[in-house]
């Protein structure tokens, strides 16, 4: 009934291919984020923001880098652990050597970084598919993990092994890193640079390179006979998604939470952010945005919700019913929609659309 | 098609139910103590006597003595299942809770205490990280909120390393030792003052990192048994690593006797599973083994009355009486805290001063019934570790026997390290150093 794009005419091929094209849709995202901008700063506490909000955006990153080579391009990858790592103890370095350096810069160069490392461990894809490319990348995983271990330099030699991050300010005052950051600078910070980077994302996707993407994924030969490079396709997605990757990597370090050793990013990183996108819905950027929050907030909702409704039930049961409670819904929404929540989500705006009439 | 509403209905209930409830706040006059428990997940057989004897010494204070002054403990457990994202999240939901917030934050694992650093520090909430976490944070110039007392992980290896060179006949000039240590910002702690001791006594140190969770050993300690063959073993270890070590250790005929791990590989959970191999195999502790010290008297009179919040099995266990120290640390510095700030509920910037000026002399601990649980400890601004030492004791097969007494490290040398390393820390951070006078 009020969900319509009747009457809405486009009049330019620039209206037709937006990103938002039906009105209500428009207002409902600027709604949204006014609300992430300006109510929730002032109604979250810190805990909220702190614990829930930045790690969500945090991992939104990682899902969206990880969905840009899986989703879109089909190359299925088990190293995004071992690529996190590397932005983290990239802009550990940058930061540390460079103490002047912009922090933004910082996150930016150590993804840059991060892509040069995704090129190269993407170079098997050209000739392995699949299965077996998931092995090639878990090699990345295990190999960048043993690296930022083993050679003290990567720490400047701290005798655990464990990288802090320095106190850095986005502007002026207002830090973003150390003791003296607050969680609201931390939120807003994330939420711009996070949505800023989804735009990118979600137009890249849009464009000749995402197409192109696509077409690999979908048929690697018909792409490559209708004139798509793989070599260019496949290697341009691995840069990409590690470019975000990366950064996330740093922004996990960094932002979330402050010290970080090499462990923090092992292969069960790299398959929480899989599972992201898998219950997400693969090639989707919103997908990765309700599979980041799916994952990192499910569980810990799960474990406040007895304590939330009034029960007080001892630690262990809590924990094992978390579990059981959290894998059932897993399973419960591949069934319901094995192309994820995304897709769960487009289906209920097709079903307003007809509403209240469905024929 | 109802199935479904029905469940996403159910779930955005739940969803909406847990988003609305506030936590319970405590009541005015108690003070608050946030748990970070992990009763389940890989390290549950050891995180559940730990949590156990936190409760259980709180339930005493609160049963015999009314509390300390008069105020009751009241605290609440978090699961963290020993991994740090959840341990940064249960922090951040106790941390506001009671009337004056968190008293102060126990850890139980190297990698949360890191997390929390910097978090604590900015809330002014206490971290006592008990023979475990960054060594360095002894100096409390550039920590003023953590406290490591009563001894570090590189006190425990010159505490490791003066028991072998005692039993060696005073000397380890060309002797071999090897490290075994877990891969992780825990197992490497003492790698650079056994390298510097190596020097210091002339002894050859090697090296062997042990992948997370540590199952696999038997590369290890075919190249430790077969090759190298060193007079003294020592372990950084922790969880299922232990056991593994201790089996693969006697698998290749490695002496026990020789074998001496840290505090964390030094519980029953360590030994009890490698079975009759275990026997002889030594480790250093912080605490006293055993029922003995008079307070157990309350703890199995409380059990009697059915108050008691333990399982009774964990009673006495080496984690249980470590946790009962924890709190009998933390009592203290709120008995010191309270001296000064009046007799209520304190905050953890009063707890952070009673920390630093808490003195725990022998006479306490005798008046407090833990007579041979700790050694005397005093801390100062400028350190925070204050001087505790550590035991060695030896597994018979069926239980822990100390063999020594407390043995003092060598303080000086540490110092010096404790306070370059702090410098460093404080010079990436921009910390400029407090003054301690």
């Amino acid at each position: 009934m009020i969900y319509r794009e009747a009457g809405q005419f486009k009049s330019s091929y620039g209206a037709d291919q937006a990103i938002f094209p039906i009105l209500q849709d428009r207002i409902a995202v600027a709604i949204m984020l006014a609300i992430a901008v300006v109510v929730i700063p002032l109604v979250a506490g810190p805990y909220w923001l702190e614990t829930i909000l930045v790690p969500f955006l945090v991992f939104s990153m990682a899902a969206i880098g990880l969905n840009l080579l899986t989703g879109y391009c089909g190359q299925l990858s088990l190293g995004t652990g071992g690529f996190m790592a590397c932005g983290a103890f990239f802009a550990y370095k940058l930061s540390t050597a460079f103490p002047e350096l912009h922090i933004v810069l910082v996150f930016l160069l150590s993804g840059l970084g991060t892509a040069f490392v995704g090129i190269l461990f993407g170079i098997p894809s050209l000739r392995i598919k699949g299965f077996y490319l998931a092995v090639a990348t878990l090699a990345a995983q295990f190999f960048l993990v043993w690296m930022f271990n083993k050679f003290p330099w990567w720490n400047n030699y701290s005798p655990s092994g464990v990288i802090s991050a320095p106190p850095r300010a986005v502007f002026g005052d207002f830090y973003l890193t150390g003791t003296q950051a607050t969680p609201e600078i931390k939120y807003l910070f994330l939420l711009a640079f996070v949505s800023v980077m989804a735009l990118l994302a979600k137009n890249l996707t849009r464009s000749r390179i995402g197409r192109s993407w696509m077409a690999i994924r979908d048929m690697d030969i018909a792409a490559e006979i209708i004139g798509i490079r793989p070599l260019f396709a496949k290697l341009s997605a691995f840069a990409i998604s590690s470019f975000y990757i990366g950064i996330s990597g740093a922004l996990w370090a960094f932002v979330y939470t402050g010290s970080v050793e090499a462990l923090a990013f092992d292969i069960n990183r790299s398959f929480q952010v899989l599972f992201m996108i898998i219950v997400g819905g693969l090639g989707s950027i919103l997908g990765s945005f309700l599979g980041a929050a799916f994952i990192v907030l499910m569980p810990i909702f799960l474990s406040n919700a007895p304590a939330a409704l009034g029960l007080h039930i001892s630690v262990e049961l809590v924990s094992h019913m978390e579990f059981m409670i959290f894998g059932a819904l897993i399973i419960f929404f591949l069934i319901v929609e094995p192309s994820g929540l995304a897709r769960l989500w487009q289906i209920g705006k097709e079903k307003l659309r007809l509403w209240p009439f469905p024929y | 098609m109802r199935f479904k509403t029905l469940g996403l209905a159910a779930l955005g209930a739940t969803l909406l139910a847990s988003a609305v409830a506030t936590p319970p706040v405590g009541a005015a006059e108690e003070q608050f103590v946030p748990l970070l428990v992990y009763r389940t997940g890989p390290y549950a057989p050891n995180g559940i006597p730990l949590a156990d004897g936190f409760d259980d010494y709180m339930q005493l204070v609160n049963l015999r003595d009314g509390g300390v002054n008069g105020v009751k403990l009241a605290w609440e457990e978090c699961e963290t299942q020993y991994n740090n994202d959840r341990g940064v999240e249960c922090y951040e939901r106790l941390k506001g809770m009671g009337s004056t917030g968190a008293s102060l934050v126990n850890p139980y694992s190297t990698g949360i205490t890191y997390a929390l650093i910097e978090r604590a520090t900015a809330d002014k909430v206490p971290v006592l990280s008990m023979g475990y976490g960054r060594a360095d944070a002894s100096d409390g110039r550039v920590f003023p909120y953590v406290f490591t007392m009563p001894i570090t992980y590189w006190a425990g290896a010159d505490v490791m390393m003066q028991y072998a060179k005692k039993e060696t006949g005073g000397s380890l000039k060309g002797k071999k030792i090897a490290l075994v240590y877990h891969d992780s910002a825990y197992g490497k702690e003492p790698i650079a003052t056994l390298e510097r001791l190596a020097k210091e006594e002339g002894f050859e140190f090697s090296k062997f990192p042990v992948a997370h969770p540590g199952l696999e050993q038997k590369a290890t300690w075919l190249q430790i048994g077969r090759q190298l063959r060193p007079d003294w073993v020592f372990m950084w270890g922790w969880g299922v690593m232990n056991s593994t070590a201790i089996k693969e250790a006697a698998a290749v005929g490695f002496p026990m006797e020789k074998f001496v791990g840290i505090w964390w590989s030094a519980s029953e959970a360590d030994v009890v599973p490698a079975g009759d191999s275990a026997k002889g195999y030594k480790s250093l502790n912080i605490t006293g083994v055993g029922t003995s010290a008079p307070i157990f008297r309350d703890i199995q009179k409380m059990h009697a009355d059915g108050k008691g919040l333990a399982d009774k099995a964990n009673i006495g266990t080496v984690l249980y009486n470590r946790a009962l120290v924890n709190s009998f640390y933390f009592t203290e510095a709120l008995r010191t805290a309270q001296a000064k700030f009046g007799k209520k509920a304190m905050t953890g910037e009063q707890i952070q001063w009673g920390f630093e000026n808490l003195d725990v002399s022998q006479a306490k601990i005798d008046a407090a019934g833990m007579t041979g649980l700790l050694s005397p400890v005093k801390l100062s601004c400028m350190d925070h570790e204050g001087g505790g030492s550590a035991v060695v004791q030896q597994w018979n097969g069926s239980e822990w026997n100390a063999i020594t007494d407390f043995i003092a490290p060598r303080r000086d040398a540490l110092r010096q390290q404790y306070e370059a390393s702090a410098a460093q820390y404080a010079a990436e951070k921009g910390i400029t150093l407090r003054d301690c006078k």
